[in-house]
């Protein structure tokens, strides 16, 4: 668990605004991973995906994205050449992102969008990948994997279509997985089911896991450390079985706004917050 | 946001109150909206320059007489097709041996009162129709659609050529022609308009203050429809100036010897060969008028509509 | 697995019915709108002159010719059933008789039509050859130097009168540098009426005919009305383009795209313009219709023997059968390439599709 893939060291993303004021998305992140899954959680807006996709250098114009070092192994991702970048893209480090119904290409099969993944970094012919398509689909437990293939993302559920996103951004056998809200667009039935395959997939292979969630509790359950995000800044960082013990305010009125069974209240409580969280400096999530 | 900074601080007085976030009143934020828009507009060259040619046009238009060197219908048999710099005629002479450079300025006017003819009954039309189909809905919101369709699936040259064939030649016919072809988009633009606008939740609320259909819409759809249609005529006049040129062209516009831009090329089209210049002024002039409209439409799209405006 | 079967029935039942009858409310929207188009032309023709035989026949015809144009026309007849009498006429192909060429206005329109359609094919290629790359380039480096150079490009082909770019072109190409043939129509006047009309356009029959210097003849006289042509299509092609691709740029499936690594020129090539190229296909229609106004300005200055020429002769010279007759045919053609990329919409868009 040791071993550390990759370390983002002072991560800032900023955006200039027409007004003339500049948004800082990300201010002063950093942390590093191994191969486990990290968490990553946050309200809206707390620049949680910011943070992902300054990893993977997909930040768009005008975010301008600025750290020390994003070292990933021995290299630093910020100082790669566009084109080693592509390598690394999809290859080494993948996402999957929020919502299927947007995040696939509505005029292309699935099938040909896995495959595309696939060949792009094995350099496989044709039959190859297509076998391989129909085996991740069944890694992703699609049932009619040879039916599916064929079909357009639209003719596929929600459930369905993040599967395929994980079998698509898993084809290429990457290191690092960064899901981006894999489930917040899904039904809650489908959710538990998508998130077994991710851990399921991410476990076999051995893989970093970056989930980035709002849902603290999921994140409890399902991560082995957290980072809890607010206004751009890491506010708290602790291992998951222990987030009980966690000290920011912050986090304690997350967990105290969760509703318990076991110890009723009468009214959720709603947060105060403090300006000072927004103003202290970001913790270091290293391992 | 919480996460916002204040990166530049030199924000004074009137303009941070201006640039602020949270405006006091509704005027405020208006006129906050006004200005971003302004700076927007501002700092587009491209839009400025269409800006300033349409002024420069009207000055042109109101100055005619003193900016116009010679009389612009006075012919000289013994000057004719002079090249632009002969024999004091700075932009030459035609064949009936006229002052192009003076004929241009007279051309202006007539110009503007076609642009500014259309720029008024065209939207207006639209706007009536649109806003009666999107409000009232039902078999009238599909009679008027269809009646636009209709219109629409017409080429504009080849329908308002049809109305001048029986309308008869001559510039009042040409404009009328043109405005009976320009208005069906409007009445497009603002159906849809009103249609968004209709179901949204404030118009409810004002229904539920007791407000009529009259005063919802000549009160709250028309102010809002207003800055697509604005932007739609700015874009539009530029193709309304080369419809009528195009018309002016083939004589069915004004006729002669009124200082048309289309139909001065159309006389300069005899001889385009030897005498160049009497056929590539005006159209010149054309060119760059319109050029002058369609790049001030660009630059009041980005600034008026919200929904292309770029990050 | 719930999911999977419930999307593979909705995909099943996906009924033919409600299919048929998108078909159908289509068919009649197009029903709708050529019939109130044949009633605009009737409006036109028979409602709005204030006396219609003048119209046809001309001031100077005399008593016997007016009363029999009068009564032809049927003007003695109610209105409604004028319209019933001109809408049958229509319908069946009959225009009347076009007072210039004293031949039906149907075989004139079938005779200069495919002129038209050779020079706005060629002009609508140049427009997609060129257009559409230029559009793409423009929405790629929005805001950047190659977007304003396409913008400007674009809009400076709005901004001409297309009449006048013709003249211009043939100051420029046939006045001084020779490049192009006169504008004499599509070949010299001594190579005219020579190949047997086969499909009517002359680079077609030339070439089947096997005669090559008509066909090099005609090639250098169609290279500038068409690329006038072409020009404004690309203006308008890439315009929409750059419109279309800054949209599609900004989704989320641009970025899964990226994500699995692919190049910028896969991720804009094949997945954003693959997903515009549909609604394009629309544009590229449109730009189509559009070059037949234009070429009603450009035929004139080339003395290109097409539809635009026609009807602008027949506008000239008083010819009312001939300018309905011709405003019909370009209305239908208008509505007939609308209705043509709406069901390619269909067939193309696999989201429409199913
Ligand atoms: N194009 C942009 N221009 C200005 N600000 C932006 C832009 N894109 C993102 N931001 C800002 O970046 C901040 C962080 O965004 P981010 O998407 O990382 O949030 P998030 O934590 O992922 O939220 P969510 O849970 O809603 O996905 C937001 O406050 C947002 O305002
Ligand atoms: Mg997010």
């Amino acid at each position: 668990m040791t071993e550390e893939l990759l370390r983002v060291e002072d991560l800032w993303v900023r955006f200039p605004t027409p007004s003339g004021k500049v948004v800082e998305a990300v201010r002063g992140v950093s942390f590093s991973l191994g191969r486990e899954r990290l968490g990553i959680v946050g309200e809206s807006g707390s620049g949680k995906s910011m943070t992902g996709r300054s990893i993977l250098r997909l930040v768009r114009p005008p975010g301008q994205v600025q750290a020390k070092r994003i070292m990933f192994h021995d290299q630093d991702l910020l100082t790669l050449s566009e084109r080693k970048m592509r390598q690394v893209r999809g290859n080494r480090i993948s996402m999957v992102m929020q919502d299927p119904k947007f995040s696939l290409n509505p005029v292309m099969t699935v099938g040909r969008q896995i495959a595309e993944a696939y060949r792009l970094h094995t350099g496989a012919s044709r039959r190859e990948a297509k076998r391989a398509t129909l085996e991740m689909l069944e890694a992703v437990q699609i049932r009619d994997p040879e039916r599916v293939r064929d079909l357009y993302p639209h003719e596929v559920s929600g459930g369905m279509g993040q599967r395929i996103m994980i079998a698509m951004m898993l084809a290429p056998d990457p290191e690092i997985l960064i899901a981006d809200e894999p489930t917040s667009a899904l039904d809650v039935t489908v959710q538990t089911s998508v998130l077994r395959i991710i851990d399921r997939l991410v476990k076999e292979r051995g893989m970093g896991l970056i989930f980035i969630s709002h849902d603290l509790n999921l994140v409890a359950t399902f991560c082995d450390r957290i980072l809890i995000m607010y206004a751009g800044r890491v506010v708290e960082t602790c291992e998951a079985s222990r987030l009980h013990e966690a000290k920011h305010p912050y986090t304690r009125g997350l967990l105290n706004a969760l509703p318990r069974l076991d110890e009723p209240k009468a009214a959720l409580e709603a947060m105060t917050r403090d300006p000072a969280w927004t103003e202290a400096p970001s913790v270091d999530g290293y391992l | 946001m919480a996460s916002d900074t204040l990166q530049s601080t030199s924000h004074t007085g009137w303009r941070a109150w201006l640039l602020t976030d949270t405006p006091a009143s509704r005027m405020q934020a208006r006129l906050g909206q006004l200005y971003l828009g302004w700076r927007t507009f501002r700092s587009n060259p491209l839009a400025l320059i269409g800006f300033l040619i349409i002024v420069a046009l009207v000055l042109m238009a109101i100055f005619a007489p003193l900016l116009a060197v010679h009389d612009p219908y006075a012919q000289n048999l013994d000057l004719r097709l002079r090249a632009p710099g002969e024999d004091g005629y700075w932009l030459g002479s035609d064949d009936l041996g006229r002052d192009i450079w003076s004929r241009i300025v007279h051309g202006a006017p007539i110009t503007l009162q076609i642009v500014a003819i259309v720029a008024v009954t065209a939207p207006t039309i639209g706007l009536l129709v649109g806003t009666a189909a999107g409000y009232l809905g039902g078999w009238i919101d599909v009679v008027l659609m269809r009646i636009t369709d209709i219109f629409l699936a017409f080429p504009r040259l080849v329908l308002a050529l049809a109305f001048v064939a029986v309308l008869g030649a001559g510039i009042e016919n040409a404009i009328l022609a043109i405005t009976l072809t320009a208005w069906p988009p409007y009445a497009r633009i603002a159906r849809a308009e009103t249609l968004t606008i209709r179901r949204a939740d404030f118009i409810a609320a004002i229904r539920l203050q007791g407000a009529g259909p009259i005063r919802i819409i000549t009160g709250h759809i028309w102010p809002l429809c207003l800055s697509s249609i604005i932007i739609r005529v700015t874009l539009d006049m530029a193709g309304v100036i080369l419809t009528a040129a195009g018309l002016g062209f083939l004589g069915l516009g004004a006729q002669p010897p009124l200082p048309e831009w289309g139909a001065m090329i159309s006389a300069g089209r005899d001889f385009f060969l030897d005498s160049w210049w009497v056929a590539t002024i005006p159209g010149l002039a054309i060119f760059i008028v319109s050029l002058g409209f369609n790049l001030l439409g660009d630059g009041l799209r980005d600034v008026l509509d919200p929904k292309r405006k770029s990050a | 697995m719930t999911d999977t079967t419930a999307a593979a029935g909705r995909r099943r039942t996906a009924p033919l019915v409600r299919r048929g009858a998108a078909l159908l409310s289509t068919l009649g929207v197009i029903a709708v709108t050529m019939f109130g188009l044949i009633f605009v032309t009737f409006i036109i023709g028979r409602v709005m002159p204030v006396d219609p035989v003048l119209a046809v026949v001309g001031e100077r015809a005399s008593k016997e010719i007016y009363d029999r144009v009068y009564f032809e026309m049927g003007l003695d007849k109610s209105l409604v059933e004028q319209f019933w009498i001109y809408l049958t006429d229509v319908l069946t192909g009959n225009f009347g008789t076009s007072t210039l060429t004293a031949r039906p206005v149907v075989e004139d329109i079938a005779r200069v039509f495919p002129a038209t359609l050779e020079l706005a094919t060629i002009g609508v290629i140049i427009g997609i050859v060129f257009g559409v790359p230029m559009g793409v380039t423009a929405a790629v480096y929005q805001g950047r130097w190659p977007d304003h150079v396409v913008r400007l490009f674009g809009l400076f082909g709005y901004s001409m009168p297309i009449f006048w770019l013709a003249l211009m072109g043939l100051i420029i190409f046939y006045g001084n540098l020779d490049w192009v043939g006169a504008p004499t129509g599509r070949v010299d006047v001594f190579y005219q009426d020579i190949v047997p009309p086969v499909t009517g356009m002359i680079l077609i029959d030339s070439a089947i005919a096997g005669d090559w210097t008509i066909f090099w003849n005609a090639v250098s006289h169609v290279v500038l009305p068409a690329a006038i042509l072409g020009y404004y299509s690309l203006a308008y092609i890439s315009r929409m383009t750059r419109s279309f691709m800054i949209e599609e740029l900004s989704k989320e499936y641009v970025t899964t795209a990226r994500v699995k690594g692919l190049s910028e020129r896969a991720v804009i090539w094949r997945h954003a313009v693959g997903n515009v190229s549909v609604p394009l296909i629309t544009v590229i229609a449109l730009s189509y219709a559009n070059l037949l106004e234009g070429s009603v300005l450009t035929e004139t200055i080339f003395s290109w023997p097409g539809l635009g020429q026609y009807i602008t002769n027949a506008l000239l010279n008083a010819d009312m059968a001939a300018v309905l007759g011709g405003t019909v045919v370009v209305g239908l053609t208008f509505v007939g390439l609308n209705m043509l990329s709406d069901v390619l919409y269909r067939v193309l868009d696999p989201r429409a599709r199913s």
